[in-house]
């Protein structure tokens, strides 16, 4: 038995609008998994809930009409995992979020919650920075839409208006940003399944037509500092840079001037720098293998 | 023999896997009141006030109880035998709610409710205020002089202090040419982590009280119980059904005697306690951290002149188990790799950290680790094969301890590590592996471990057993040795079918349910004692069914008693094996005989004057990715003496469990406080790391069958042992793989970046200034 | 103030209607108001699996999960598995031939996801089978049997040789 005060089920994303605006104090509700823990903790004890979890339409994997990838906000990870269109375009996408607790988190977390939550270890996080993904929010004033370096405000926060009643919607992976573009995701944990990330990182490279140049790097971290962020000295390193041993090692040592991790009881800010850097170039490796290049 | 040593399937199995298996919270009575207990926020300090007010207030609250409305009654808790002694009774340090709180998560106040949400809610609304004391959680500060003290009476927070004299250590070490090899060993706080937590509920009835609680120690219980309110022992009843899993924490008595007071203080009605799984990390019981310092003396042939070990065992907030734990610990020590002059010192210490109590190794998954570790530093200083260091200087053939007086009848050290060499490729891999030089390296690493089995002689062995002739020809069972999934039911029902001559251990009904009320006294899983002890009990008792049977038989087939035997469940003549009468033939007509008429059964007390050496050893194969500071266990081999097995495939299983555990204990597992409050910090199942099926290779069980001479099925420990030596071998092949001894036990990527770094195997030029 | 919901669903292939407390989770649901007391609590925050159960064909915790939400869902339980005379299935069977169970806690909701597991009809490698069942955590077995049993199931079922 969960604590909570009242439940209103949305039976549609107009319907969610209004709820939200009835009850402006009310937590939303996709998934559960994060929400109903807190709640069993006494974090969001005593509170109202708007669940959004029967919105069938924010489920599923489409290409719109400008070829973006859009990713409903209430799709699960398993279904993500699972997509074609996800393994065909950003099977990376589907390799991170396959990395998210056990099967059953799977099944029943969402890439609208792993967002909306704001937490910076979120397995999905680091990778849709990575490939510039873009949030889109509807309201009462109807649909905004805003990179997801944007939407991050501080650790736990994350830009949605309550105000306006407005619910993520769906996540965009732009054409510009997936297209001949090649990724990998370390997931750094205590555990092979069941773990949250101690750090996670996620890079992608477009490469020459000659595949001797990195045309394009993307990396991004999680847990590298209070919310998801880009390496961009790094990137900056990688961008036209010629493939070889020597400047995989720089881009890895380039990261140090971008992420900002901290001590704590989970790890030491110096092992996180340490696996930060190493995980770059692991990740540039294999993103740079997976795009046909040799080292 | 026929029906002991064969792989049957678990008596349990189809109700387990059907899901109809009834534990404990799947017998609560309708209407049964939830109690939630009010935990301590500070790590030590004094209640100055409980104010309850506004948790009254909520609908659904039906009283709250404070630590000041709690009876002053100081009890043990520990699951061991009672003692007649009141010197070797168990520390009494315990209150069921505390005005002086000793760690973070201590009872403070409990709140009964009519429902789950209204006693959370309760708890929360309730407003504790402390005077802060100040606290210590390392064991060697609060043994330090000016160390904030825990408990009246023991100056130093030191539980107990005990020591072992071998020889003359000071004058051996002055040998010539001797060379020191000395080490901290640090082994951490971990979790059982059983996947069932302790829950247990309570009500009273006909002016007794009656508990049922996931318990692995009934009537241990039952007497704690007593003493905890107060009454004798006679007006408790516990009932102990299937519960999941217990690996020692449930060898205590945990929540049962809060449960049964809190019904008391509602009129009888039933009250239930779970705990949560945040509760189970921090407030049930914990494995001693102990931390070792060894200075072994050797010659340049590596034979041990002289050795020092200090034992530092935190025993947390309160006595639970106490000094019992590192004493079996300091114990092996002068076994398993005798020297001559050894000089142990043991301390049992009190901290602000949860209380310590029994877990799946009784001390010998620490000692395992700060032995072999040392062991294998000693191989290397003198540049021998680490196995056949061991080869060499383990137990010898023939070894007696004069205390417990167990001899080691075979060479099965020697034998198992023979095995375990060959079943991993030892020889081969050694060489193959010392090849690599890269990032990623492959190391191979062994430790052997010490155990006995069972308690005496130092403390009371006993086993009772009823059996009960059915009309059927079976036989009904009832013993005081718990189920607690490690498959004891099973091996009793073999061994009662060969004892008695039933046809299969499936004419063996059990009762796996223990009532303290109804079964006869016994003293529950711990020790690895079950299949040992009951093997004692059974073999008696089934003397004197068999000789109550032949007895009735004689007056309806005139043949003798001495010339009739119990085969595949018929009563034959023994000389030609013919058939007198079937057992169901022979119970009927006693049970419906109208001028003699007789149920027939048996019961008997067996007490043990025995113990019996439980040996074996570990092998494991590593890669270790130096800059992720990871460890993969490529493969791991556990090889193990444990006499006859009554039940092949079950001891196997076991034997994976205990191999499971020991991995996470060797690589991931560790409960954290947090310095500055000694708050737990990760005390639930997602931040304690316990091992994920993706976290370990396939596990290999191996045995060496010597059959053990004092036991009546040759057998002897298997529950603990596996859990023993996997970190241990785990750590001595990375230290193979890199050359780095570690000398702290979680071996997680924390410890490993400490010491890579240290050792310069890593090297973040960032780092510098 | 308490707030209820009228659902229907089918659990175990039977058509229920019940009216819950929108504060109930899918466990509190199934063990207290349909007494399926194979759906096992032992973390009740999604971390050991205990509690899983199938909701149209997916292994989810029921922790974790509202009652509210099992409207209009398909659920199965451990208990589905048995039929009318007792008969069990061929996963129950392996789990009991390869000593997969010991204490019995996780077993129930190790059994329901090697039922979404086996139901993809899917052959796939030991490695593959691990991350399929990571969701669960198990103290007693090391995971060696219940790996080999559903293994054996997973090869019996395709007809693939079992070692």
């Amino acid at each position: 038995m969960y604590d909570l005060k009242a439940l209103y089920e949305a039976e549609s994303v107009e319907h969610a609008i209004r709820l939200r605006l009835e009850h402006p104090e009310a937590q939303i509700i996709a998934g559960g998994s994060d929400v109903l823990v807190q709640m069993r903790e006494g974090k969001r004890a005593g509170k109202e809930l708007i669940s959004i979890y029967g919105i069938d339409a924010m489920r599923g994997v489409t290409i719109d009409e400008d070829e973006n990838i859009r990713i409903g906000s209430l799709t699960s990870f398993s279904h993500i995992t699972r997509d074609p269109i996800i393994q065909k375009y950003i099977n990376v996408l589907g390799e991170a979020v396959d990395m998210v607790g056990g099967p059953q988190i799977r099944n029943i977390g969402t890439i609208g919650g792993n967002t909306c939550n704001g937490v910076t270890s979120a397995d999905s996080a680091s990778t849709l920075h990575a490939w510039e993904a873009i949030v889109e929010l509807t309201g009462k004033n109807g649909v905004r839409r805003l990179p997801i370096g944007d939407f991050y405000i501080r650790a736990g926060q994350v830009d949605i208006r309550a105000e306006e009643g407005e619910i993520q919607t769906a996540i965009l992976i732009p054409k510009a940003s997936y297209e001949n573009t090649f990724g990998y995701y370390i997931k750094y944990a205590m555990r092979n399944a069941m773990d949250i990330a101690t750090l996670g990182c996620s890079v992608n490279v477009r490469l020459s037509p000659d595949k001797k140049t990195v045309a394009r790097a993307r990396i991004a971290y999680g847990v590298a500092g209070p919310v998801p962020m880009r390496a961009q000295s790094a990137e900056a390193v990688a961008n036209g840079a010629e493939i070889g041993k020597e400047m995989i090692d720089r881009f890895g040592l380039a990261v140090l001037n971008d992420i900002n991790p901290r001590d704590s009881w989970r790890a030491s800010k110096a092992f996180r720098q340490h696996i930060a850097v190493e995980m770059a170039k692991r990740c540039l490796f294999e993103s740079i293998k997976r795009a046909g290049g040799e080292i | 023999m026929s029906i002991v040593g064969k792989s049957e399937i678990r008596v349990d199995a189809f109700d387990k896997a059907t899901g109809r298996t009834k534990y404990y919270e799947d017998r609560m009575p309708a209407g049964a009141l939830y109690a939630r207990i009010k935990h301590s926020e500070i790590a030590h300090g004094f209640v100055k006030s409980v104010d309850t007010s506004e948790a009254e207030k909520i609908k659904g609250v039906v009283k709250v109880l404070t630590c000041f409305d709690a009876p002053e009654i100081d009890f043990p808790t520990a699951g061991h035998p009672w003692s007649m002694d009141p010197g070797h009774q168990d520390v009494a340090d315990r209150r069921l709610l505390n005005t002086h709180v000793r760690y973070y998560g201590d009872d403070v106040a409990v709140v009964i409710a009519e429902d789950e949400v209204s006693a959370v809610q309760g708890v929360r609304a309730i407003k504790v205020e402390y005077e802060a004391l100040p606290f210590v959680l390392d064991v060697q500060k609060a043994m330090e002089d000016g160390a904030p003290q825990l408990h009246e009476g023991y100056p130093n927070n030191i539980l107990k202090h005990t020591s072992v004299r071998k020889g003359d250590y000071a004058a051996a070490i002055r040998e010539p040419g001797l060379k020191k090899v000395e080490g901290w060993y640090d082994t951490p706080t971990v979790q059982h982590c059983h996947i069932e937590n302790h829950g247990c509920f309570a009500y009273e009835e006909n002016g007794r009280i009656t508990v049922v609680s996931s318990t692995q120690i009934p009537h241990i219980v039952c007497r704690v119980v007593g003493q905890a309110l107060g009454r004798p022992w006679a007006d408790v009843q516990v009932i102990k059904p299937y519960i999941g899993g217990g690996f020692g924490n449930k060898q205590d008595a945990l929540y049962e005697p809060l449960c049964a007071w809190c019904s008391t203080q509602v009129g009888g009605r039933p009250v239930r306690i779970d705990c949560s799984r945040e509760e189970t990390f921090v407030s049930n019981r914990v494995r001693h951290a102990i931390r070792f310092h060894i200075v072994s003396w050797i010659r340049p042939d590596g034979s041990m002149a002289a050795r020092k070990v200090d034992l530092y065992s935190n025993q947390g907030a309160y006595a639970s188990h106490g000094h019992s734990i590192v004493a079996k610990a300091m114990g092996s020590f002068p076994q398993l790799y005798p020297c001559d002059n050894m000089e142990c010192d043991a301390y049992t210490v009190y901290t602000n950290i949860p209380a310590a109590g029994a877990m799946r190794g009784y001390g010998m998954p620490q000692a395992s680790f700060a032995n072999d570790s040392n062991i294998e530093e000693c191989a290397h200083a003198v540049g021998m094969d680490p196995v056949e260091y061991r080869n060499r200087y383990i137990m010898p053939l023939g070894f007696e301890d004069g205390f417990s007086k167990n001899v080691n009848y075979y060479d099965s050290h020697r034998e198992c590590l023979e095995k375990g060499k060959e079943l991993i490729g030892y020889d081969e891999k050694i060489r193959e592996f010392a090849k690599d030089t890269g990032d990623i390296r492959r190391g191979i690493g062994c430790a052997s471990f010490w155990y006995n089995t069972a308690v005496w002689p130092i403390a009371l062995e006993t086993s009772s057993n009823r059996m009960l002739l059915n009309l059927d020809g079976t036989v009904t069972m009832q013993c005081g040795e718990t189920e607690i999934g490690q498959g004891a039911d099973t091996a009793f029902a073999q061994m009662a079918a060969e004892a008695i001559g039933l046809k299969s251990y499936k004419d063996v009904r059990v009762v796996s349910c223990q009532d303290t009320d109804t079964t006869p006294t016994g003293l529950g899983a711990y020790a690895s004692r079950q299949t040992y002890v009951a093997g004692f009990s059974i073999r008696q008792t089934a003397e004197i069914l068999r000789n109550k049977i032949f007895a009735y038989a004689e007056k309806l087939t005139r043949q003798s008693v001495g010339n009739m035997d119990v085969r595949d469940g018929n009563v034959v003549r023994k000389n030609d094996v013919k058939v007198l009468i079937s057992l169901s033939e022979l119970a009927m007509t006693a049970q419906y005989n109208p001028a003699d008429s007789e149920h027939i059964t048996a019961e008997s007390t067996f007490t043990i004057k025995n113990n019996a050496y439980s040996f074996g050893c570990t092998f494991a194969e590593v890669e270790v990715d130096i800059p992720m500071c990871k460890v993969t266990v490529k493969n791991i081999v556990n090889v193990h003496d444990c006499g006859n097995l009554i039940n092949p495939a079950l001891a196997e299983a076991q034997v994976h469990g205990g191999m499971s555990m020991a991995i996470g204990y060797g690589l991931s597992e560790q409960l954290l406080f947090d310095q500055k409050t000694g708050r737990p910090l990760n005390n639930n199942l997602l931040d304690y790391k316990l091992s994920t099926v993706m976290d370990h290779p396939d596990l290999e069980a191996a045995f060496v069958e010597n059959p053990e001479p004092t036991s009546v099925f040759g057998t002897k420990a298997l529950g603990e042992p596996p859990a023993c030596s996997g970190a241990p071998a785990i750590r001595n092949a990375i230290y193979n793989a890199t050359g780095v001894a570690l000398h702290k036990l979680p071996m997680n990527p924390h410890n490993l970046f400490a010491a890579f770094t240290e050792a310069g195997l890593i090297h973040d030029s960032w780092q510098e200034g | 103030m308490a707030q209820y919901k009228l659902i229907h669903c089918t659990i175990n292939g039977k058509e229920v209607e019940k009216m819950v407390d929108v504060r109930a989770s899918l466990t509190d649901l199934l063990r207290n108001d349909f007494h399926l007391t194979s759906v096992k609590k032992g973390c009740e925050v999604g971390e050991c699996g205990a509690c899983n159960v199938l909701i149209d064909g997916e292994a989810f915790n029921s922790c974790i999960y509202l009652a509210a939400w099992a409207d209009g869902k398909h659920i199965r339980t451990l208990e589905s598995l048995t039929g009318p005379g007792g008969e069990i299935s061929d996963i129950q069977q392996a789990f009991m031939e390869e000593t997969a169970i010991q204490c019995g806690f996780c077993t129930p909701g190790f059994i329901m996801t090697a039922v979404e597991i086996l139901e993809t009809k899917k052959l796939y490698t030991r490695d593959e089978l691990r991350k399929l069942l990571s969701g669960h955590l198990c103290r007693c077995t090391g995971y060696e049997n219940i790996l080999n049993a559903v293994e054996k199931t997973m090869k019996r079922r395709l007809g693939v040789p079992v070692e």
